[in-house]
Order: structure tokens, then sequence, then C-alpha cells
């Protein structure tokens, strides 16, 4: 069964005809070429294709395309700026080398950025465990967590 | 490096890689997309052990949307999957080497096993075809323990392999190890287990297949870390297709820890399907699937004892070590718990003898192969850990126990093959020791003890044989491929630079790295420099990258070829300055006659080697592009000391990591923030393998029970402390940028250290013994069996 969608994606109005358990992630990377969200799991436990929906952090392989129906999305390809700036918590995981093979990257800094608006003056351990749903396996957290606290003070200016 | 240039080396430059990933622009496998492109389904054994009596296709064929349907039987002409690396026996024999089909012919080993693929317009019609696939099994008992496949009665998994047995092999010197106990004072005793792990690169392994009817040629995406190593093996021993008509593009790999070094079945049967279905198939393994079908790590059960005088000098050293393969042969499976383990037992030690003997045996499980490390962090796993225990039970500090042995007169000559060129072990021990501030530990143990906490500390001082490999070295011990590596240097007329390495970066920054020895070495900006990686059709013949390789033999490549660059262009410069060529010297991008102010820049020569209007043409070609390959005259040594701090709470069992220091020396260090990058990494699987992970299979059944996220236990970032890390320098000998490799030390030192942590803390309960990984249930059941 096809179910046709009207969402927005980064700022842009998008229609689409799928079928019912197409899920959100399966919309962005093969229907619309979105690729910078990434799939590492199937248990929703990896984090690598959270996106912003609404201004929150959700798992894109753990909602259906239809949910999203109606609705402002945000992908990392949507985050920095129109002329090329990076968005500051772009710029902090490159500072502070938060990233290594970029698999779990653009997921990590989604997922960053909505840890930061909920909570915008988060110590290391408030990092930490907001950073629990995120899993990556090359930088052993160390730099992603210093990246995160950088990304939220150059946000909070 | 030259002494006197002003260097972009030893610079913490941002990495030129990371503006592509932190915008989504990273191009994975999955994210290639072709024409015409179709979906891979591979129909897995659900049973560990199973003959196969028929396989009905019938209806999977007629299904809506499929192209193709293949199981073993299609395969005619195609070989199994090829290992890398002979080992001989004790007894004389080459290993028992099973064939390992691409597709099962007639028998299942393990719970991943395939068993057919199917090719479909869409994924999701070839899942649902694969459905229709009728296979009637004969179920058969199954094994997943290495020392309980070798009993007597144990399920017979090959054929080729009776008793289940690939090898039992040896090093060292038995009589001398023998006469060595016979007079020791003290005799420490350890019986450890070493536990299997999943790699858990977070990009799943990929392909994309395509053949071109046009010019009879293939390609080939894959998530790979030496894409010419497996467009050989594949084409030369498995396909029997030239290996110019395949080209294997490795694109940006999320990850690999030498888990996508092997050639694996699936990317191999969909290069053959290509050609039959003649349309590209894409394939992208689910995680569940990478559970089941990534070559694991680790696996070792071990029975150790160190002989020491009554001064805690040590006198020998016995190893005996039983290895999981898992059910098949992979790529390098068979050398990682001989070559690169036995060969690592002298640690940083005078141990004057030294005796390893290693059996491998089959079981139905996933196959086993290099795991971050590979072999390394399995022998400092048991060298430290009796090292420790060495030292509790003879009363001596953990540090003064280790000082005692050190090695520090170097060229040393191990019992065990290797011969260390460099190191100074005292430097990274007392470096670890500062920065962990063990003065303070006491205070810190009694301060936890108030809150009624366990505290304890632990050292691992570790030694890794990396830079792989001296190619004749290896091929004496059973390699069945070089290890060189290959860097071309193409300079264009304008001046700028691409460089074209065989190493493979899949995390590693090898864009920033090279380009800095580059830039540093030609006086340019390293925006002017891009390094190319990953592409047959583009680099040339080259090894990869794993054993921590790619800057002491790739970037050495890089710097042999950037000496001819240097070469010629001081030929060019002398003829251009009407000098002689031995008076021309090259300095900060510029070609001068010595001792005036004439001269060329490195742009200027550049374009006159493409422009040749003024140039010795009767001496000299045009062009300005070099290729080099590098065979390394010997491994590097990289070596360090790791010192753990934890916690426990005695109630629950939960281990703390209250602190990690790593003080390490890689030899001369490129770009520092990559490597302190590079340990955090290592040190967070490290901890991760102490604390956390553990692959569990069904004793009976040979179902794997850690099968996701959801069963086994990734490191997260709410697991881990931040890192202290630091180095020490002895620059390598033997190449020319005195690099050793910084990749695996993280995950080499850190169980150790770790592990005999959580010792320390649980010694004063009466717990005597505990493997990895130290979970609340292990460790509050080892308190209450110590209590009782």
């Amino acid at each position: 069964m096809a179910v046709t969608l009207s969402l927005t994606v980064n700022g842009k109005p998008v229609t689409a005809s799928v079928e019912a358990r197409t899920l959100l992630v399966d919309l962005l990377r093969n229907h619309l070429g979105l690729t910078g969200t990434h799939v590492g799991c199937d248990t929703a436990q990896c984090g690598a294709c959270t996106v912003h929906m609404d201004g929150r952090a959700v798992k894109a392989c753990n909602v259906l395309a239809a949910q999203a129906n109606g609705t402002k999305v945000l992908t990392i390809e949507g985050l920095a700026a129109a002329d090329g700036t990076l968005h500051p918590m772009q710029a902090a995981f490159k500072e502070c080398h938060g990233l290594q093979c970029g698999f779990c990257t653009t997921g990590m800094v989604m997922s960053a950025i909505d840890l930061v608006n909920r909570h915008p003056k988060a110590d290391e351990a408030t990092i930490r465990a907001e950073l629990e749903g995120n899993l990556c396996r090359c930088t052993g957290y160390h730099n992603i967590v210093k990246a995160v606290a950088q990304g939220a003070a150059a946000m909070a200016k | 490096m030259g002494a006197n240039e002003p260097s972009v080396v030893g610079q913490s430059v941002r990495r030129k890689e990371d503006l592509r990933f932190l915008t989504g622009a990273g191009q994975y496998t999955d994210d290639v997309t072709m024409a015409q492109q179709t979906h891979a389904y591979f129909l897995r054994s659900p049973h560990a052990h199973a003959n196969i009596r028929a396989i009905d296709t019938t209806k999977a064929k007629a299904a809506s949307g499929v192209v193709g349907v293949f199981t073993g039987a299609d395969l005619t002409g195609v070989n199994g999957l090829p290992c890398g690396w002979l080992i001989t026996g004790t007894d004389g024999k080459p290993m028992n080497e099973p064939p390992h089909p691409v597709l099962a012919q007639g028998k299942v080993r393990y719970v991943g096993d395939a068993v057919a693929l199917v090719v479909a317009e869409s994924l999701a019609q070839a899942k649902d075809a694969a459905e229709l696939i009728d296979v009637d099994y004969d179920v058969l008992p199954a094994v997943v323990n290495c020392v309980a496949a070798l009993k007597p009665g144990a399920p017979q998994i090959h054929e080729q392999a009776p008793g289940n047995k690939c090898y039992t092999w040896a090093l060292g010197d038995k009589a001398a190890v023998d006469a060595a106990f016979a007079k020791a004072a003290h005799v420490t005793k350890l019986d450890i287990v070493n536990n299997r792990l999943i790699p858990n690169a977070i990009e799943p392994r990929a392909a994309v297949a395509s053949y071109s009817r046009g010019d009879d040629a293939y390609t080939l995406y894959v998530t790979s870390q030496n894409p010419h190593v497996e467009r050989l093996l594949m084409t030369a021993f498995v396909l029997g297709l030239p290996e110019h008509k395949v080209r294997v593009i490795a694109p940006d790999v999320g990850g690999g820890f030498g888990s996508k070094i092997y050639l694996y079945a699936e990317e191999t049967a969909m290069v053959w399907a290509s050609k039959k279905v003649n349309r590209p198939i894409k394939w992208v393994a689910e995680r569940s699937e990478s559970f089941i079908t990534d070559a694991h790590g680790r696996d070792h059960v071990t029975h150790a004892e160190l002989a020491l005088d009554k001064d805690g000098k040590f006198l020998a050293l016995r190893v005996l070590t039983t290895a999981n393969m898992g059910a098949y042969l992979s790529t390098f499976a068979s050398c990682i718990p001989t070559i690169l383990y036995a060969t690592l037992l002298a640690g940083q030690y005078t141990t004057p003898a030294i005796y390893c003997e290693v059996t491998a045996s089959f079981t139905n499980t996933v196959p086993v192969d290099a795991y971050r490390g590979a072999g390394r962090p399995e022998a400092t796993y048991v060298v430290e850990r009796i090292v420790h225990q060495a030292a509790a039970e003879m009363g001596i500090a953990q540090d003064d126990l280790r000082r005692r042995n050190f090695i520090r007169s170097f060229p040393y000559q191990t019992p065990v093959a290797l011969c260390y060129d460099i190191g100074n072990y005292d430097a990274t021990l007392d470096g670890a020791m500062q920065t962990a501030d063990v003065k303070g530990f006491d205070a810190r143990k009694a301060e936890s003890a108030k809150r009624g906490k366990l505290r304890g500390i632990g050292y691992a001082s570790y030694i890794e044989a990396c830079g792989l490999a001296p190619s004749n070295v290896a091929g004496a011990l059973g390699a069945r491929a070089g290890l060189f590596e290959a860097g071309e240097v193409r300079v264009h007329p304008t001046g700028s630079v691409t460089v074209f390495t065989g190493s493979h970066s899949h995390g590693q920054g090898h864009e920033t790295t090279f380009a800095q020895i580059v830039a540093a070495r030609l006086g340019l900006p390293v925006d002017n420099v891009d390094v190319v990686h990953g592409d047959t059709g583009r680099v040339p013949f080259g090894m990869g990258t794993y054993g921590s390789r790619s800057l002491s033999v790739g970037g050495t490549a890089i710097v042999k070829a950037l000496d001819r660059i240097v070469a010629k262009g001081k030929k060019i410069a002398a003829h251009l300055l009407e000098a002689a060529e031995t008076d021309i010297e090259f300095k900060d991008g510029k070609f001068t006659v010595a001792g005036t102010d004439r001269s060329k820049t490195f742009g200027e020569v550049a374009l006159c080697a493409y422009v040749p209007h003024n140039f010795p043409l009767d001496k000299l070609e045009p062009g300005l592009n070099e290729t080099a390959f590098y065979d390394p005259t010997n491994f590097t040594y990289p070596a360090g000391t790791h010192i753990c701090e934890v916690e426990i709470d005695p109630d629950t069992g939960v281990v703390e990591v209250a602190r990690f220091t790593a003080c390490d020396d890689f030899g001369n260090i490129v770009n520092p923030m990559i490597v302190d990058g590079q340990v955090h990494g290592g040190v967070g699987q490290g901890i991760g393998q102490a604390l956390l992970e553990h692959c569990v299979y069904d004793a009976d059944s040979g179902q794997l029970l850690t099968g996701s996220y959801m069963d086994y236990a990734m490191p997260r970032a709410d697991d881990l402390p931040s890192f202290n890390v630091s180095t020490r320098v002895t620059p390598c000998t033997h190449n020319p940028l005195g690099a050793k490799g910084c990749g695996e030390a993280g995950a080499i030192g850190a169980p150790a250290a770790m592990m005999n942590a959580v010792m320390d803390a649980l010694a004063s309960s009466g717990v005597k013994h505990l493997d990895m990984p130290a979970s609340p249930q292990r460790v509050w059941a080892a308190l209450q069996t110590a209590r009782a």
C-alpha cells in the first residue's frame, strides 16, 4: 500500500509516494538521496541515523516515513549555513578531532545538538549519559565528549 | 625528515577529510547507487552444523522481482576462499586447510554460513523470495568451544581436519625452558581465557558489484581495508578472472579494526553473479548479519607458567594455548595465534628462555581472524597478567618487578624470533606512573574504602611488532603474500601534488598525515597536497592498512618517492640555473645554488618538467611523477605502559574505570592529535574487552546468543572515562620517518592493565582469579565464592 507524504526536509518542501512500511531513513537515503544519514544497526541502538523531526532528535530507522508527514525534518546536510559555514557543533567536532571514520559522526552531531538544546550547560557526566544512544567504535568517546562541550559553549554565544 | 625542514610534521593539523564527513558528504559503499541496480540477499544457515540433503529454489526463482537465485551447485569453476598464511606444524606437516566454499557445498558449518544468493529488483523482493527457498537440512551436533572441539568424540566438522585440528605449532627452546624451570625459586601459574570479540565497525560490510559486457570488466565497490589484496585473492585464487579486468574501489570506509581485511564470500559471489545477471548488484549487511558473518577476534584458552629466581628475575616462560579458528580459515586466521602471538611473549623483558605451543581448532562458529592488535593483545594479556600475579605472590612492587627485567640494551634479540631495534621502557613506565599519580593511589584507595568501595591499580607494559612486514621474513614464516607498500607522488604542472598510496584510511586520517609529510618535504601548504587511496584503478599495487603499518611502511614508500622527486628536481634546477647538480640545495620549497641567492621555486621546476622548452631532454625525461615501493627491513616495536585504576562496588560487582593512563613510544609522530585519537579509540576497545564485550555461543545448539547491540555490550560514552595519554620518543632506526605505528597500542595494553587493576582491587577479598569481561555478575560471584 502506498502513502503520499508532504513534509519539509532541510527547509525545502518534499512530497513523496512510498510504501507504507517505508522507514524515514529509507525515505531520506533512497528516495531523497540524502545519504549523510547512515544505517549502522537494526535495533535502534547505534544512533547513526539520528535526525531532527520538529526540533527533536529521532532515530530515523525507528520512525516510519508516514509518521514524518507534515513535520519539519533536519538532516546533517541541512545543518551548515547556505554559504558552507559549519554549525558550531560541526566546527567543534573538527577542532577537537571528534571523528575518525565519519560513519557515526553525522548521527552523533545531530544527537549532540539536541543534547545541548535540552542541557545548554551539560557537564561531562551529563554529556556521556546523554550520548548513550549513539555508538562510536573509533574514538573511545574522549574527543566526542570534548567536542560536545566545546560545541555547547559556541552555541551559547 | 631532514633536521632543517620547517615543518608541519609534528603539528596537530586539523583533518582534511573532516569537512565531508561532518556535512554528510562522505561516500560510503552503501551510498553508491548504480543505474539498473539490483539487490542481493543471502539465505544463511539457521543451524550451526548440518548436512544439506537438497535445496529447492523453484518457487524463489518464480517470485516477483527475482533476477537470479544461486546456490553452491551453480558456482562451477569457482574455487573456495583462500587462506593467506601457511602454518607448518610441529609434526613438520602443513596445517589442515579444508575448503571454504563461497556458497555452501552440501554442508553448513556455522549459523550464518551462506547457502544461497538471491538477486532481485528490490531488497524486499529478494528477502521474500529467499523465504521460498526450501533447504532440507539434516542437523548434526555442534561444538563451539575450541578446547571441546579437540576432545575425542567431538562432532567432526571437516573431513580434511581429523579431530577438528588445524595445526599444533610451537616456537622456542623447550629444553632450555624445562631446565630453567627446574632451578626456579618461584613459579607462577595462570589459566586464562581471552574472550571472543565481535569487531563491530559501525559501518556494516557492504558491496556493489557490476559487470560491463562492453569491455568484459568488473567494478566492485566494497568495504575493504586493502582493495588490491581483495582483488588479487578474488581473481587469482577464487574466480579465475584476469586481474586487470577487475577494479576494486574501497571508498570511504566506516571503520575496520581488522574485520574488513578479508576476502569474504558475499562480494565474491556478487562479482561472479554480476556477469550472470548482467546488472549491478548491491548488498549491505544488516547488523544482525554482521554479527554472524564478520570475522570475530581473540578466543584463546591458555595455560602459562613463569619461572623466576629469588630476586624476581624471569628465567623462563612456558605458554600452552588453544585458539579457535571458527568453522573455516579466514584470510589471515592461521598466523594470528602463532606468528603474531608467540613472537611477542618476551614483552619488554629479558626472559632468556620461552616456549610456546599453540593448537588451533575448528568449531561451528564464525571464522576468527585479526581484530585490532591481532595476536599481540593476547600475548600482552598472558605476559602482563602473569607478571602481575608473580609480583603479588612474591611481594614485589609491580613497577619494581617490571624494572628488574626490562630490556635496556638494543638491538635485542629475543628468544622468540624478533629483534627489537630500539626502545626505552623505563621512560614510558616513569611517564605513566607520573601521569597516573601512582604516589597518590594509597590515599585514593583509603578514600574509596571509607565509602565501602574496593580500589585497585593495574599495570601493563606492552610491546607490539608493527610495520608489517619484511616480505622475505614473512615469506619464510609462511606468508603467501608480500607486505611492502606503494606510494606515488604526482606533481602537477602548476606545482600542486596528488599522492597515491596503497595504504587505506578508514578513520586513521591518512589524507592529512600523508599530506603533512609531502607538504613538509616539498615546502608546500598542506592544502596543495591531496591523497588518493582505495582504488585499484588509480593507485599502484599496495597491501593496505592493518597491523599499524600505514605510516611506517606506506609513509616510507611516499618518502622514497619524494626522494626521487627532489633528486629529479635538482637536475632540472641545475639545468635552469646553469649550475652543477651537486651544488643545488633544496629547502623550504626552493632549489638554490649553494652559497648564492640564485634559486628556482618548486613550482617553477614543476612547470619546466611539463613544459620542457628549456630542459635537458638529452639527459632527462620530462614530467615529475615518481612511484616507490618500500619493503621494510624489520618490524617496528611500539611499546609503552598503561596504568588503570578501578573502583569496585562489592555489593553489586560493578566495576568503574576511575582513571586510565597511557604512556606510549610510537617513535616520531607526524600529527599528535591523530595519534592521541588512535590511542583513545584503542583503549576504548581494550576496556570494552576487559569490562563489557563477550561473544557467547550456546554450547549445544551453536546459536549466537550475543547477536545484537541489545545482547553484545558495546562500550558507550557513559561506560568509559576520559583518558590521560602521553608519549615518549625513541625513533625507529630502520625507516626514514623514525615511525613505529600507533593504531593498535590501546587495544593491546588496556585489557591487561584493567584486569590487573581488578585483580588488585579484589585481592584483599581473597579472589584469586577472574576472566574477562569483568561484568558485575562475574565480579559479584567471585567475591561470594571467595568469602564462602
